[in-house]
């Protein structure tokens, strides 16, 4: 079996997490040095744009999110244990507010983003078909990136947060349980339902012409 | 051997591998045997690492100006008792 492990090289990953020792930062911040929070924000504040955006799914929504959620935890910084990660506790925040702008915007329409726990079986499976070539190598990364955000857009939203948070800001299971009040299993089932239904979506367009499709399951 | 909807059903701890030894065992077994669950996990890794390698966009830069720039208004309205509070 081939395994993969993470970004091709050629996508110029992000540098590891631990690079960043934002422990430094939080303890000058609360002590209040400004130039140490400024520095968090610098470092954070795409991860944080990036994930209201994928929330909001609007860019001015999204940028209130930023601002918000950062004056927050300036605001909030003598509160912040330090028992969790800052980025852990920022992406919280930042959840919640987009969440809250979500339900502002969508409260004419019904968008419950605590739908019943689902269990993921019924989850329809019909492309199976393996990929044409990789297609980091097909596409240019702004044409790639573009058809993920459409991707990740066509979910709904309860799947869409968790995906988010999971496969794409990389919280664990728990972190994600927690910033989106849900439980655990919860989060398990949604996040089967979202990949499932990415790799459905991808399969459509990075598969190998020619090849069958056939209903499964 | 495991149904293709019981692999499916922990087809994320397969892929996550947060699954005992022994049970990982039997998921590899199924998807060493199964063709169509085979293309499903290498699809399913394919998509998780398409999305991992896309690094986030710079954010625009009004963006980060406007947000700099409300935190330095918070930070100075904090410095100052005072003053009235921001917002
Ligand atoms: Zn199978």
């Amino acid at each position: 079996m081939m395994r993969y492990d993470g970004g091709m090289a050629a996508m110029d990953p992000a540098p590891p997490a631990g690079a960043f020792d934002e422990s430094v930062f939080v303890a000058r911040a609360r002590q209040g040095d400004a130039e140490a929070f400024n520095e968090l924000v610098t470092h954070y504040e795409r991860k944080i744009f990036r994930l209201a955006k994928h929330i909001t799914q609007n860019d001015e929504d999204a940028e209130d999110v930023l601002q918000d959620a950062f004056l927050k935890a300036y605001e909030h910084l003598p509160d912040f244990q330090g028992q969790s990660k800052f980025y852990t506790w920022i992406v919280r925040i930042a959840v919640n507010e987009s969440l809250m702008k979500l339900r502002k915007r969508k409260s004419d329409r019904t968008v419950p983003l605590d739908e019943p726990l689902e269990t993921g079986e019924d989850t329809v499976i019909r492309e199976i078909a393996v990929w044409d070539d990789d297609p980091e190598r097909k596409y240019s990364r702004e044409e790639l990136a573009n058809i993920l955000d459409e991707a990740v857009q066509g979910l709904r939203p309860a799947f869409r947060t968790v995906f988010v948070l999971r496969d794409i800001e990389e919280l664990s299971t728990e972190e994600t349980a927690e910033a989106l009040g849900i439980s655990i299993p919860a989060v398990k089932s949604r996040l089967l339902r979202a990949r499932l239904q990415l790799r459905e979506k991808l399969t459509r367009l990075f598969k190998r012409k020619g090849d069958d499709v056939f209903a499964y399951m | 051997m495991l149904t293709c909807k019981e692999f499916l059903h922990e087809l994320n701890e397969f892929l996550d591998e947060s699954v005992s030894a022994e049970t990982r065992a039997e998921l590899q077994r199924h998807v060493n045997e199964c063709p169509n669950c085979f293309v499903i996990v290498d699809t399913t890794r394919k998509t998780l690492r398409v999305f991992k390698g896309v690094t986030e966009k710079a954010i625009p830069h009004d963006v980060h100006s406007r947000l700099m720039k409300a935190l330095e208004k918070k930070m100075a309205a904090k410095a100052q008792p005072h003053a009235p509070p921001a917002q």
